[in-house]
């Protein structure tokens, strides 16, 4: 009886939550940067849109198990933590939606050569684990990440993506 | 928003039923583990079930027989994250969470060092960033604190002990005034990594020519090219010569070679030859005859 009900709501879930469509939005406070180089606004707007589009492979790649899905936003250790999750969730049938609901997002340092720019995001969303298609649970994670991003030729791509205690 | 009322109400649905299902709150989670330790899952109960950990650095399934505690061994969890646990039942789902945190223990670091070559006696010319990371590259984003040492080729060390700030830090140094080959260090405990920075010549500080004739060429000749520092301007530099006369004027580009520019340019009496080096221009010969 609880099966069904719980399948039901999932049916519901999938079909009107929206999940792993719409982009959150986003709160950018001032950079608190101790930093000898200036930060020039056009990279600060370039590195805060490529985060947040990032988002939008992570969701995609992680509902979906494409490792491909994550490869024009991540790179190094970043991209093989992301593409080992995703084979392990294939393995094991599991797909993860995420939802991120909103961001908060601060620039805190830019490396003095230009060339890696380190974030911190408080980020909410909601987080669905499926069992071969079956929600098992939706939890609602608040969760501060820590994000390095580097430069490549045509945008900022993500290197580090961790989430870190409050 | 345009989704957030039905997904909310569709949550709440949901929420309530795991409620219902996990009253007993059978699942026992850890609040924390660092990356790669041995940790344990108590689930109360009877009978089977499967446990599934996840999260965006890893996805994990074990058995698990109810009652008793579900150990994992060392290595099991190794990238940090938040991670949601499902203890499936035949009949019903638990869930709850928990975090991995780095190791403590740093093992890698990530330095950028620029430039790879940098001019002699730059102030703040050289620069260097860490970012610490644990053997499963894990940031570790507790403070830490970093060493950076510049040694130059003539031995002396300029020094910095720094913490780190969510992970990463980074200094500032000058380039001393001899040309030759700098290590640059950084080190958190008995972790290092190395970077050779090139300290080369920096502009010509002054040029100074002679000149002698022979037959109907006049010889230029340069001293030997320094930099304000004393250290020989590499050969290849261009230096170059200018003869005005009148009705006319050449000029010509030189490379040094061991230091010197040389070139032969026509006699004219009455010229006025001047040598230059990027923005530094040397002396003037007028030539009489």
């Amino acid at each position: 009886m609880l099966r069904s009900i719980q399948f039901v709501c999932t049916v519901v879930l999938m079909a009107a939550s929206g999940f792993a469509s719409a982009q959150a939005p986003a709160r950018v406070e001032p950079a608190n940067l101790e930093s000898q180089r200036p930060l020039p606004e056009q990279t600060r707007t370039a590195v805060i849109r490529d985060y947040l589009q990032s988002w939008q492979s992570l969701k995609a790649a992680l509902e979906q198990n494409r490792t491909e899905l994550i490869d024009t936003a991540f790179v190094g250790t970043a991209r093989d933590k992301l593409s080992e999750t995703i084979q392990q969730q294939t393995t094991l049938g599991i797909r993860t939606r995420y939802q991120d609901r909103t961001h908060d997002i601060q620039i805190v340092f830019y490396s003095p050569e230009g060339l890696s720019i380190e974030l911190t995001d408080r980020a909410e969303c909601d987080v669905q684990v499926l069992v071969h298609d079956e929600v098992k649970t939706t939890q609602h994670v608040s969760a501060r990440y820590v994000i390095v991003l580097t430069p490549t030729e045509v945008r900022w791509r993500v290197r580090v993506f961790q989430t870190a205690l409050n | 928003m345009r989704t957030g009322l039905p997904f909310l109400l569709s949550t709440m649905a949901l929420s309530m039923i795991q409620l219902a299902v996990a009253q007993d709150r059978s699942l026992t989670l850890p609040k924390t583990v660092e990356a790669g330790s041995a940790f344990s899952i108590q689930c109360t109960g009877s009978g089977k079930a499967v446990l599934y950990i996840v999260g965006l650095g890893q996805a994990l399934k074990r058995d698990v027989e109810l009652g008793g505690t579900t150990f994992f061994p060392a290595g099991s969890l190794y990238n940090s994250g938040h991670y949601l646990a499902v203890l499936e039942r035949s009949s019903s789902a638990e869930t709850g969470s928990f975090d991995v945190v780095p190791a403590t223990k740093p093992a890698e670091l990530s330095f950028l060092a620029k430039p790879s070559r940098v001019p002699v006696g730059l102030h703040d010319g050289i620069t260097g960033a860490v970012y610490v990371f644990d053997v499963y590259r894990n940031l570790i984003a507790v403070p830490t604190l970093v060493s950076f040492e510049l040694s130059s080729p003539s031995g002396t060390a300029q020094k910095r002990t720094l913490t780190t700030r969510e992970g990463s830090a980074w200094t500032v140094m000058d380039s001393t005034a001899q040309q030759g080959v700098d290590r640059f260090v950084a080190r958190v405990d008995e972790i290092s990594s190395a970077r050779i920075i090139g300290q080369v010549p920096g502009d010509p500080c002054e040029l100074k020519m002679s000149a002698r004739q022979s037959g109907q060429k006049l010889l230029l000749a340069t001293d030997l090219v320094r930099d304000c520092n004393g250290n020989a301007v590499p050969d290849g530099t261009i230096v170059t010569f200018t003869e005005a006369y009148t009705g006319g004027q050449s000029t010509v580009d030189v490379p040094l070679k061991h230091g010197i520019g040389e070139v032969q340019m026509a006699v004219h009496n009455g010229a006025t030859i001047s040598v230059a080096s990027g923005i530094v221009l040397g002396n003037q010969i007028r030539w009489e005859k």
